[in-house]
C-alpha cells in the first residue's frame, strides 16, 4: 500500500437490490486518490458517481472488494463504527448545504462537535476560528434564512472543517450558486487544500468546476472511464481578483 | 448528565417550532394525568371518610344478632327469632375475658311528643356501657345508669336531630317528652355524631334504658318474653377481636345448649370487618375510576406516538445531516425519546396541577371528599414519563436507524 494514498479503492462493487431486480451501481472500481489530492468526479446521473462518494464518506459499505480510508477497512465497520470515522475523518458539504433552519450560523458549525468526545468548554473558539477561516466570522449569530446562498455554502464548510478532517467531500458544491459564488467557493477548497493539506473529492457535472481541480475522475454506467491529471488547473482566487468588482457581494438571500 | 442536559436544550428548541401541536399533544397527557390525579383523590377520600367513620363507630366492636331458626328444615332467616337473652348480655360481659363491655340493644322506630310537637324516631333501649363502646358522648346533662336501668326509670338521652325537632331552640334537660303516652324525664344530649357510611343520620336518636324501653315503650306483639332482645354490643379489648368472637360463640353456644351438629342460632359479626369489606367495596370503585382515567393517559401517549412519528418524517433530512456529521444510533435514539418525555413529563406536570384543581373543584362543588396525597403525584409524574419513553420509543428507534444516504436524500 503507497503510504501516500489516503483512499485506496480495490475492485470495488455495489449492487443494489430492489425485489428481484439487481442494480449495478459500481462494477470494478479500482483507484487511489493521495493526500492533499484535489480530486474531481464527474459523470451523468446513473454513472454511479453518488454511490462511489457515499462509499467513500462512508455512509455506505461496499458489496464487495475493498475500501481502505487512511488505512482502515471500511466494509468491516459496523454502523456506529462508520459514524465515528465520518466524524473525525470526513466533512461533508452539499449541493442544498443542509444546515439546521432556526440554529445559528456558529450552532450548525457546532453541530459535528456535539458528536465527537472534544472538550466542550473550547467548542465555541472552535467554531469561530472554522467560520473565520471561511470569512463569515462576523455573521456567526445569522440564522441560515438570513444568509445568502454563497455564505450558507460557507458555513456548510465550516462545518465540514470543524474536527480537522483529512478528507472533504463535496456533492455539486457549486450546483445551486451563480457562477461569481461558485468562483468563491471553489477558492475556498483550493485554499484548504493548499494551506492546510486536506483532501478535497468533489462530484461536479460542470466540466468549468471540474477543471478547478488537479484530477478528474469521469464514470459511466457503473465503470470508471477516464482518469486524466488536470495539467493546468484553474485557480479561483487569480480569477476573483480578475473580475469586475460587481458592488460587493450583496446576494439575496435564498429562501 | 451534560449530554442529557444538551438533549433537552435540543428537544425544547425542537418543541418550540411547532408550539400549537406540542400543546395539543401535551393536551393529551394533561387530561389524561390530570383525571387520573381527580379520580384517585375521589377513591381515597372516600376511604378515608369510611377510615373516620369506623372511628365513630367505636372500635373494636362487635355484634351477635339472632340466627336462623331451623324449624322442621324452613330456616327463617338471621334476625328473624328471639334467641338472645338480657342473660346472654350479661354473661357475655362477665364470662369473656377478652370482653370488656357487653349491652343488649333493642330498638324500635317510636313517635316522640313534646308540648305542640312530635318527631318520629327510633328509640335504643340499652345499658349504659352502651355509650362507651360506641364512643358516644354527653353533651349536656347526665348518662343514665345501671340503676336507672334495674330501677325501669323512664329517663331517655337525646340525638341533636331530635332536640332540633321537639324542642326549637329550648333547653331540652329536664323536661319531659312522651313516647305511647308514656312520660320520659331528658337527662341529657348526645354529641352530634353525623352521617354514616350509608348516609344515616346518627343523631336522629333517644337512648333510654333497656328494662324501661322493654316494658314501657316496645311490649306487646310476639315479644311476651320480656327476656328476649334483639341484639347483643360488645367491646372486645385492644387486639383481641378474634378472642372475643371466639369466646362469645362458644359461651352462646353452650348457654343455648346446641349439640356439635348444630347451627349457630346466632351471628357474631365484627363492624371492623363489616367496614373492612366497605372499604374494600370503596378502593375496587377507586380503582375502577383510575382506571377508566388512565385510559386517556394511554390514549395521550398514543398521541405523543402519533406526533413523534410525524416529526421524525419532517425531519427525515436533519437526521440524515446528524448521521453524516456523526451522530451514532443512541445520539438520534436519545434525542428523540428526550424530546417525547420532555413533551409527556411537562404534560405530566401540567395535569398534575389541573388535577390538583379538578379535586379540589370536586369536594367544593360536588362536596365530595378528595385527597390528593403525594404518592399519587409521584406515580404520576413517573407514570407520564413512563408513557414518553414507551411510546417515544419506536419513534425514536425508527429515526435512530435511518439509513443516512435515504435519510439525506429525503424531501
Amino acid at each position: 500500500m503507497a503510504s501516500d494514498a489516503l483512499i485506496r479503492i480495490d475492485h470495488l462493487h455495489k449492487t443494489y437490490h430492489m425485489g428481484d431486480n439487481h442494480v449495478h451501481a459500481l462494477r470494478g472500481i479500482s483507484l487511489e486518490i493521495a493526500r492533499g489530492g484535489l480530486v474531481a468526479i464527474m459523470g451523468a446521473s446513473g454513472s454511479g458517481k453518488s454511490t462511489l462518494m457515499n462509499i467513500i464518506g462512508c455512509l455506505d459499505k461496499p458489496s464487495s472488494g475493498k475500501y481502505f480510508l487512511d488505512g482502515v477497512d471500511i466494509g468491516s465497520l459496523q454502523r456506529d463504527e462508520l459514524a465515528d470515522i465520518r466524524n473525525r475523518k470526513v466533512g461533508f458539504v452539499f449541493q442544498q448545504f443542509n444546515l439546521l433552519a432556526r440554529t445559528s450560523a456558529l450552532e450548525n458549525v457546532e453541530l459535528p462537535l456535539l458528536y465527537s468526545d472534544g472538550d466542550k468548554s473550547k467548542f465555541k473558539d472552535r467554531a469561530m476560528a472554522a467560520l473565520t477561516a471561511v470569512g463569515l466570522a462576523e455573521r456567526y449569530d445569522h440564522h441560515p434564512s438570513q444568509l445568502s446562498g454563497g455564505q450558507q455554502q460557507r458555513v456548510a464548510i465550516a462545518r465540514s472543517l470543524i474536527n480537522d478532517p483529512q478528507l472533504i467531500l463535496a456533492d455539486e458544491p457549486t450546483g445551486a450558486l451563480d457562477s461569481r459564488t461558485s468562483v468563491e467557493i471553489m477558492g475556498i477548497f483550493q485554499r484548504l487544500n493548499r494551506e492546510k493539506g486536506i483532501t478535497v473529492v468533489l462530484v461536479t457535472h460542470e466540466p468549468d468546476i471540474a477543471h478547478y481541480s488537479n484530477r478528474i475522475l469521469q464514470f459511466k454506467d457503473g465503470h470508471l472511464m477516464v482518469d486524466e491529471v488536470v495539467t493546468n488547473p484553474r485557480n479561483a482566487e487569480r480569477e476573483l481578483a480578475e473580475m469586475p468588482d460587481i458592488v460587493e457581494e450583496e446576494e439575496e438571500p435564498v429562501a | 448528565m451534560n449530554k442529557v442536559f444538551q438533549s433537552m436544550r435540543i428537544a425544547f428548541r425542537a418543541l418550540r417550532v411547532n408550539k400549537l401541536r406540542s400543546a395539543l399533544t401535551m393536551l393529551g397527557i394533561i387530561i389524561g394525568v390530570g383525571a387520573v390525579i381527580a379520580m384517585v383523590s375521589v377513591g381515597s377520600g372516600a376511604t378515608d371518610r369510611i377510615h373516620q367513620q369506623i372511628a365513630s363507630i367505636g372500635s373494636n366492636v362487635i355484634i351477635i344478632q339472632p340466627g336462623s331458626q331451623n324449624n322442621g328444615g324452613v330456616k327463617s332467616g338471621n334476625g328473624n327469632s328471639q334467641t338472645l337473652t338480657e342473660e346472654d348480655a350479661r354473661a357475655v360481659q362477665e364470662e369473656c375475658p377478652s370482653v370488656m363491655y357487653s349491652t343488649p340493644v333493642q330498638q324500635n322506630q317510636q313517635q316522640v311528643v313534646y308540648a305542640s310537637n312530635n318527631w318520629g324516631t327510633r328509640i335504643y333501649g340499652v345499658s349504659p356501657e352502651y355509650l362507651t363502646i360506641r364512643d358516644i358522648r354527653i353533651e349536656q346533662g347526665e348518662p343514665f345508669t345501671t340503676e336507672d336501668v334495674r330501677a325501669t326509670n323512664k329517663v331517655a338521652l337525646l340525638g341533636k336531630t331530635v332536640v332540633d325537632n321537639l324542642f326549637a331552640g329550648e333547653d331540652p334537660i329536664g323536661k319531659t317528652i312522651r313516647v305511647r303516652k308514656v312520660p320520659f324525664t331528658v337527662v341529657g344530649t348526645l354529641v352530634p355524631k353525623g352521617q354514616n357510611s350509608s348516609g344515616q343520620d346518627q343523631d336522629d336518636m333517644i337512648i333510654m334504658p333497656i328494662t324501661t324501653a322493654k316494658k314501657k315503650v316496645m311490649g306487646g306483639g310476639r315479644q311476651n318474653n320480656w327476656q328476649q332482645i334483639g341484639q347483643i354490643m360488645v367491646q372486645a379489648r385492644d387486639g383481641r377481636n378474634q378472642n372475643a368472637m371466639d369466646e362469645i360463640e362458644a359461651l352462646l353456644r353452650q348457654r343455648h345448649r346446641l349439640q356439635a351438629t348444630e347451627d349457630n342460632d346466632f351471628q357474631v359479626r365484627s363492624l371492623e370487618e363489616m367496614a373492612a369489606a366497605q372499604e374494600q367495596a370503596t378502593q375496587i370503585m377507586g380503582l375502577l375510576l383510575a382506571s377508566i382515567a388512565s385510559v386517556s393517559l394511554i390514549v395521550g401517549g398514543i398521541g405523543i406516538m402519533n406526533i413523534m412519528l410525524v416529526s421524525v418524517t419532517e425531519r427525515t433530512k436533519e437526521i440524515g445531516l446528524r448521521q453524516a456529521v456523526g451522530a451514532k444510533t443512541k445520539d438520534i435514539l436519545s434525542q428523540f425519546l428526550v424530546e417525547a418525555v420532555t413533551l409527556s413529563l411537562l404534560g405530566g406536570c401540567l395535569g398534575i396541577g389541573m388535577g390538583v384543581l379538578a379535586s379540589l373543584g370536586i369536594s367544593y362543588f360536588a362536596g365530595w371528599n378528595t385527597l390528593v396525597s403525594l404518592p399519587s403525584i409521584a406515580a404520576a409524574f413517573f407514570f407520564s414519563a413512563l408513557v414518553g419513553v414507551f411510546f417515544g420509543y419506536y419513534p425514536a428507534r425508527k429515526a435512530a436507524f435511518l439509513d443516512p444516504i435515504e435519510a439525506l436524500r429525503y424531501e
